[in-house]
């Protein structure tokens, strides 16, 4: 076996999205288009009360005067936004009490995704919420957090039952008008997750959230928010697949934390969305809006794994607006083939003697394009602030490209910021070095990026760190140059 | 052990090797020495299989099986070592991860389980003190931040903890001091035995004092132009290299 560059791109080409399957669920799917009336259906269908039926509206008109924004490090063919159903469902019962209710094509599905909802049931570590399309399908262990009054549950759910939390919480820290894409999501999202841990409790699980996008020709505009009140803990995990299709499919989501005085939210996520094929045909557009408010002393960590998607354009971002708050982004983001990624944090220091710390490590195989976007941002009345940057890329080939911009305003004497960033290359000499051990070159591959990832890797909870690394393994399969 | 014949090979068609015949059976230790661009360190990657050299004719067996079609990393599980002269950095992969990996990889082609941990760990503590090696080295990333020292000594604990049939020690000497020399070469010793062979590639007679070779070559360009016992190597200490070009070209 010969390993010239040429064959380890051929190599490369023939691993497959092993989540590509499309489940046969009946589903409930509104035409194709937006418009008021869509957004109305949607909030309809949900039962919703008016105050957020309105919500929804006015998101829809602020949307409609937006453009898309065109900053960003990628190019692709801009989605017709009146060619995409805003909303398909699950057809089958609505709401399960419990996992025997569901669908066995449904709970098939998760099986192959490799979430067994027996299995975590028993780990007794993890309580998961599923998003399948559009709508929140299974929560479990809902009655052990409810003993601790925490709330778990999809955000449909919570706007009938917690409509004061919501009502008080929704839109606040990523506003409808931050963005064209937090407008769309603002006006249509059809489900997602939501999470609020009372004061001073700690959050005695993992809590989880799974997403999957199955119907042709659906977007999926989840929304989540996730409240951490005064000395709380939480740690939130987020998984995500979707069908091999040739089209493309729309992922725009927004996600909100919000973490009071002394409170703490880690929030991991693992994105596989399906990346298109080898030819850079189909693939997830992916582009989110993630962004968390520290009040005093609290602490947010957003840890992220991309490996999946087309096109990425995510940034998730802290507020530091208490004083002595602490902001940390952790991320791997690889690329492969034709995938393009985006991605970064942004760290806007408003209080005073503020923390934040970014490791970004981007990896990129084939022909793709990985860039690192980050901005932080130092207010004149945040004394002795400091950031700690650390951006590194790995490439593999020489057809693949790496991207850093790192955006720094400082506004204030006191701050300290520091940026470090590398770029290298896996080598052949690497590679013979451990063929010679007897390590051959796919496993060699995983051992030098799982190397090059692990402060990152090493910040995962325990049960997501395994599961990441293998799909580590599984995006890069043979590439090297 | 190993049998190399009449082997030419060629970097970017440059013919590096010229014909080499070379016999080493178990249980010996050959020396090959040379002046610098004789093709000492191409006939070391060669054996393990680096792709980038183009053998052209001839032919190298492992207890008489080609090796032509094997991969290296095949090399490696029949028993191959190959000490680097210039090891690589790995970084974020610890020296132990690497070695547990490299083991278990060559188990399983031999079809075997993974080594248990409780053995490995065993392994490790034995072969390190062996080595006088401080066991907090093994959890540093590999290679990265070594000194030109460690990093020999890190390859030759590789090679305990491999154990494998024939080592190959290219220039295993550069860069180390008497003291890490000394250290080096007991391991070696240690790790000499019936069934296994080591071939040693160096420049000076320096480490031959410490590994005491059953054979000496003199390699000059990609051909073994001399033979002979450890004498020989010292002989061409006092000679200098000048000595065999000369003869060659009479």
């Amino acid at each position: 076996m010969a390993y010239t560059e040429e064959e380890l791109k051929k190599e490369l080409e023939t691993k497959e999205y092993e989540y590509g399957f499309y489940t046969d669920i009946e589903s409930d799917t509104f035409p194709k288009g937006l418009s008021e009336d869509i957004v109305i259906a949607i909030s309809q269908k949900k039962q919703e009360p008016e105050w957020m039926t309105e919500w929804r509206l006015e998101a829809f008109r602020i949307w409609k005067e937006m453009e898309e924004p065109e900053w960003a490090n990628v190019k692709y063919e801009k989605p017709n936004f009146q060619e995409i159903s805003y909303y398909s469902a699950p057809n089958k019962k609505p709401k399960y009490n419990s996992l025997d209710e569901v669908d066995p094509e449904l709970l098939d599905t998760f099986k192959r995704l490799g979430i067994s909802l027996d299995e975590q049931k028993k780990l007794a570590g993890v309580a998961v919420d599923i998003v399948m399309d559009s709508v929140s399908v299974a929560t479990t262990f809902k009655k052990t957090l409810a003993e601790k009054g925490i709330i778990f549950c999809s955000i449909s759910e919570a706007i009938k039952e917690h409509p004061e939390l919501v009502k008080k919480y929704i839109g606040t820290v990523v506003p409808r008008k931050d963005n064209f894409y937090a407008a769309l999501n603002s006006a249509v999202f059809s489900d997602g997750s939501f999470c609020y841990i009372p004061k001073g409790v700690r959050c005695p699980m993992e809590l989880s959230t799974y997403f999957r996008i199955n119907q042709a020709g659906t977007g999926q505009f989840e929304r989540t928010l996730v409240i951490a009140d005064e000395g709380s803990y939480v740690s939130y995990l987020e998984g995500c697949t979707a069908p091999s299709r040739d089209e493309n499919q729309l992922h725009a989501a927004v996600v909100e934390l919000i973490a009071l005085d002394d409170a703490e939210i880690k929030y991991s996520t693992v994105q596989n969305w399906f990346p298109g094929d080898k030819d850079g045909n189909g693939g997830v557009f992916n582009f989110v809006t993630k962004r968390g408010i520290c009040e005093t002393n609290a602490k947010i960590s957003w840890t992220q794994v991309e490996t999946g998607s087309a096109v990425t354009w995510k940034y998730p971002s802290c507020v530091l607006k208490g004083d002595n708050s602490i902001g940390e982004f952790y991320s791997i983001a690889v690329t492969n083939n034709f995938q393009q990624a985006d991605t970064g944090t942004k760290m806007i220091h408003l209080g005073k003697n503020t923390k934040s710390t970014i490791i970004s490590k981007g990896i990129s195989a084939g022909q793709s394009q990985n860039s690192y976007r980050g901005l932080v941002q130092v207010n004149s009345r945040a004394e002795n602030a400091r950031n700690f940057s650390q951006c590194d890329s790995l490439l593999m080939g020489n057809k693949c490209g790496a991207h850093t911009f790192p955006y720094i305003e400082a506004k204030n004497k006191s701050a300290q910021i520091e940026h470090e960033a590398t770029t290298s290359k896996i080598g052949e000499d690497q590679i013979f070095y451990c063929n010679q051990r007897g390590i051959d070159t796919e496993k060699a591959i995983a051992l030098i990026v799982n190397g090059f990832s692990k402060e990152v890797l090493n910040k995962l909870p325990m049960e997501f760190a395994v599961e990441a690394q293998k799909l580590l393994e599984i995006s890069l399969e043979g590439s090297v140059g | 052990m190993l049998e190399i014949k009449n082997l030419h090979a060629s970097v970017e068609d440059k013919e590096i090797l010229k014909g080499i015949n070379l016999q080493v059976n178990p249980g010996e230790v050959h020396a090959i020495m040379g002046p610098n661009g004789s093709g000492k360190s191409t006939l070391a990657s060669v054996i393990a299989g680096k792709e980038e050299f183009e053998v052209k004719k001839g032919s190298i067996a492992l207890e008489g099986e080609d090796l032509e079609e094997l991969a290296p990393e095949e090399r490696a599980h029949k028993g191959i070592f190959l000490s680097f002269q210039y090891p690589v950095e790995i970084p974020g992969v610890s020296v132990t991860n690497f070695m547990r990996t490299a083991i278990n990889e060559s188990r399983k082609a031999r079809g075997l389980e993974d080594m248990p941990a409780n053995q490995m760990l065993k392994l490790i503590r034995e072969k390190s003190e062996m080595l006088e090696i401080d066991r907090k080295f093994l959890s540093r990333s590999l290679n990265e931040g070594f000194s030109g020292g460690e990093k020999k000594r890190n390859e030759i604990f590789q090679m305990a903890m491999m154990e494998p049939k024939l080592a190959i020690l290219d220039e295993t000497d550069s860069g180390l001091d008497i003291d890490a020399l000394r250290i080096v070469a007991n391991g070696v010793n240690k790790l000499r035995g019936k069934e296994n062979a080591i071939i040693v590639i160096t420049h000076y007679q320096r480490l031959l004092e410490y590994i005491v070779p059953d054979f000496v070559h003199v390699l000059h360009d990609g051909k073994i132009v001399k033979s002979g016992t450890k004498e020989l190597a010292l002989e061409l200490e006092d000679k200098g290299y000048d000595w065999i070009k000369q003869e060659t070209v009479v």
